[in-house]
């Protein structure tokens, strides 16, 4: 891997009162300006290794380093203003308006108002929503699609090097859903963000990532590419390479040979 | 006749801006109080699950005690706890009225304010508070910003629900002699004046539903985000309680407090004390609908200035004594316990109110029963009516013991209604007060009690120990000791009990007045 890491992962294990262990072992580097997709199915530990990551709860063992920094160090109110955070259905706050929702970690951070209102617009612009149009709207007032783009304006208000996704995407009906991770990717890309993305769509992972880690029961079962992947003899990993082509090979014979595009 | 033309509404009209202003201030400050802490209790107990159903259960049980008693419990309580404040402290304060009206109130008010804080805001999405940590909210943040505005509706209604339940309990604080609506309805229920318990009905009600609307619209306003309706609540609240205490700034308050206990003749007399006060050039104020208990210890701490009670009343109630006394004796006796507590007597009135055994006279002829030992034979068929607090009362005892009473049913009833009741055959006996006007008027007979068990009732006159040398006070008083005759005071008592214009404690006291002074 040429790049440098800016996330590193170093055995990191994180058990709950049960006992459970919700995250086993787990060492792994992120690069700078890389877009994982963590796969895997519910109790596999995805979950709580993005909450561990920006110190949502305290690790039981090993380290977390962002940019060569334990985070075991850091104040975690502070860090976790420094990295964006896409929730599941957006969990926008529905008693504030479009503009208030996006421009809450600037405001954490003491940004005075007349510069958070230009903020708002320009991320609005970056998410393709009008500004006039939504900026005083209530989430209520949203649609799903629309509302996440909020929720991805809203974590990169601060302008943070790093975003955690949990299932962003995962509640949208599936033209929204394409349309929002192509949009996303190359937000990603354009602004040089490092991206965590939960997901238990194999597909999504494959389309949007540069790597996927696959996680199983707590552990890091694979890490790689999608050629990387598809080369893996991991029995889980070769399971769900299969998926895609299983579904499409079907779909082929659901569907008529001609019109296709 | 039109409700707006009755003088009895003109009468209680009058009284509107005392009654209203005193009930106003002490269930804001009740209001105030439980709010200031029961909010912060239910913040500190809603991620505590046993101190959370601790509290809850507090709270709960504090609701079953009935209101009334809720108010009488925490007097003596605060009396007990001034006696031990000016032992200790130095510092004195006064446990009537105002501050255990105040107390009790809070205690009432905290359970709809604990319960719906904590289920408002358990009740906030927990993917919500996870996002508020999320975007760097520190945990305070995550409450003020996020959780307490969106549990807002559910804390609201609590705090309307008590708002609501405080204004209408505080009309119960009246017999612990604090002034407010409730006057209205225990001056109206003692003297049968229903325009007067009609119209504290109302008028309680009616600032029920005003506060309740008020803080609605503080509510909407606070989640509209409208300064404009948030501003106009909270000054209309605030503007009311200011006008509530317009008239205690004013500066003019009475110099005498007169109190009455919670019946009819109670509130005649006190209105006479009254009236001779103002006819000297003295200004004079009554606290009306005292409970027996309450009414002793306000004098005794300068509460109220006068009042009158009755010997047997104080010498087994008050002072705990067993023994029967001839009437001279009795009083010579309870003078001596009234010197201990530097209580003066300044002397009796003429007549005796007495509990006593009445029956209809054409059945006491019939059956041959002419005293309560005649009565004896009969008892086991027949039910007994008394006051609501005759049977726990030692007279009783010592009259069923004396004459080995056994009676198939008592029951507990509103003073002026018992003898309607035993008139018309409800009941065969009601335990009734001599000095009342309505035993002649439904033509029924005291029964004699030849072993003496009741002890005498003397009215008598007393006055606080702080007026131990007011010349003033006990001159302007003088006048009516020996002055009342059983036969008068009946008579006032059953024009006290119409319901007309010339029934209001005021008017039958200017008639009291004008047949004594001859």
């Amino acid at each position: 891997m040429p790049r440098t890491p800016l996330i590193t992962y170093d055995r990191v294990r994180k058990t709950f009162p049960g006992p459970v262990v919700a995250v086993d072992d787990v060492s792994l580097d992120i690069a700078e300006g890389e877009f994982l997709a963590i796969v895997g199915g519910s109790g596999s530990g995805k979950t709580t290794l993005l909450r561990l990551t920006n110190r949502l709860i305290a690790l039981d063992g090993g380290t977390i380093r962002i940019g060569g920094e334990d985070i075991g160090g850091l104040e975690p109110v502070a860090l976790r203003r420094r990295i964006g955070n896409v929730f599941q259905n957006g969990a926008l706050f529905p008693h504030m308006t479009v503009a208030a929702n996006v421009g809450i970690t600037p405001r954490l951070l003491g940004t005075p108002a007349n510069e958070i209102a230009p903020r708002v617009d320009e991320l609005l612009d970056l998410v393709q929503l009008d500004r006039k149009a939504y900026r005083d709207r209530l989430p209520d007032e949203l649609s799903g699609g629309q509302r996440q783009r909020v929720g991805v304006a809203r974590a990169l208000a601060a302008k943070p090097r790093i975003v955690l996704m949990d299932e962003p995407f995962g509640a949208l009906d599936p033209l929204t859903r394409d349309a929002l991770g192509h949009d996303y990717r190359a937000l990603h890309d354009k602004l040089g963000l490092t991206t965590l993305m939960i997901t238990h769509d194999i597909t999504e992972a494959l389309l949007l990532a540069d790597r996927i880690a696959v996680m199983r029961t707590g552990r890091l079962v694979e890490v790689g590419t999608a050629a990387e992947l598809a080369a893996s003899r991991e029995p889980y990993v070769t399971e769900l390479m299969s998926t895609p082509r299983r579904q499409a090979a079907r779909l082929a014979a659901l569907l008529p040979e001609s019109g296709a595009a | 006749m039109s409700l707006l033309s009755d003088p009895r509404f003109a009468e209680a009209l009058s009284h509107l801006a005392d009654y209203l202003g005193s009930h106003l201030r002490v269930s804001i400050a009740a209001l105030a109080l439980g709010l200031v802490i029961s909010f912060p209790l239910a913040l500190l107990a809603r991620n505590r699950p046993s101190l959370r159903n601790l509290l809850l259960g507090l709270a709960s049980v504090v609701q079953t005690v009935p209101g009334l008693a809720l108010l009488a419990l925490f007097y003596p309580l605060l009396l007990a706890l001034a006696a031990l404040s000016l032992r200790w402290f130095g510092l004195s304060f006064s446990a009537f009225g105002f501050l255990p009206a105040v107390l009790a109130l809070a205690l009432y008010s905290m359970l709809p304010v604990l319960r719906n804080t904590i289920t408002g805001l358990n009740g906030v999405d927990a993917g919500l508070i996870e996002a508020a940590k999320g975007v760097g909210m520190t945990e305070r943040q995550a409450l003020t910003m996020v959780e307490l505005p969106l549990a807002l509706p559910v804390i609201m209604a609590g705090i309307r629900t008590a708002a609501v339940w405080v204004i209408g309990t505080a009309t119960l604080s009246t017999p612990i002699g604090q002034t407010s609506l409730g006057n209205y309805i225990f001056a109206g229920l003692q003297t049968q004046n229903w325009v007067l318990v009609v119209f504290g009905c109302v008028a309680a009600a009616l600032l029920a539903l005003a506060v309740d609307q008020l803080l609605a619209l503080i509510e909407h306003g606070l989640r509209t985000r409208s300064r404009a309706r948030v501003g106009l609540g909270t000054a209309t609240i605030a503007l009311m309680v200011g006008a509530s205490l317009l008239p205690s700034l004013a500066g003019t308050s009475a110099r005498y407090v007169i109190g009455a206990k919670t019946f009819t003749e109670q509130y005649v007399l006190s209105a006479l004390i009254s009236e001779r006060l103002q006819a000297a050039g003295l200004s004079a104020t009554s606290r009306a609908g005292l409970g027996s208990s309450v009414i002793y210890e306000a004098l005794r701490n300068g509460d109220i200035d006068a009042y009158v009670d009755y010997s047997g009343t104080l010498w087994a109630n008050q002072f705990h004594h067993q023994e029967q006394l001839p009437r001279e004796a009795l009083l010579a006796a309870l003078k001596q316990d009234l010197a201990k507590d530097k209580v003066i007597l300044l002397g009796e009135l003429g007549f005796e109110n007495a509990y006593a055994l009445v029956m209809p006279r054409k059945k006491a002829e019939a059956l041959g029963i002419r005293s309560i030992e005649d009565l004896a034979r009969h008892t086991a068929q027949m039910s007994i009516a008394g006051d609501y607090e005759f049977f726990s009362r030692p007279e009783w005892a010592a009259l069923r013991d004396a004459y080995g009473l056994t009676f198939r049913a008592q029951r507990q009833m509103q003073p002026d209604f018992m003898y309607a009741a035993v008139a018309s055959g409800e009941v065969e006996i009601i335990a009734g007060y001599t000095s009342d006007g309505l035993i002649a008027k439904y033509d029924l007979v005291v029964l004699d009690d030849p072993k003496h068990a009741i002890p005498p009732y003397d009215a008598i006159l007393l006055l606080s120990p702080k007026r131990s040398d007011d010349r003033a006070l006990q001159d302007a008083l003088r006048p009516l000791l020996g002055r009342i005759d059983i036969a008068t005071m009946q008579q006032a008592n059953l024009r006290a009990s119409g319901s007309d214009a010339e029934s209001s404690p005021q008017a039958v006291a200017r008639w009291l007045w004008s047949k004594i002074a001859k």
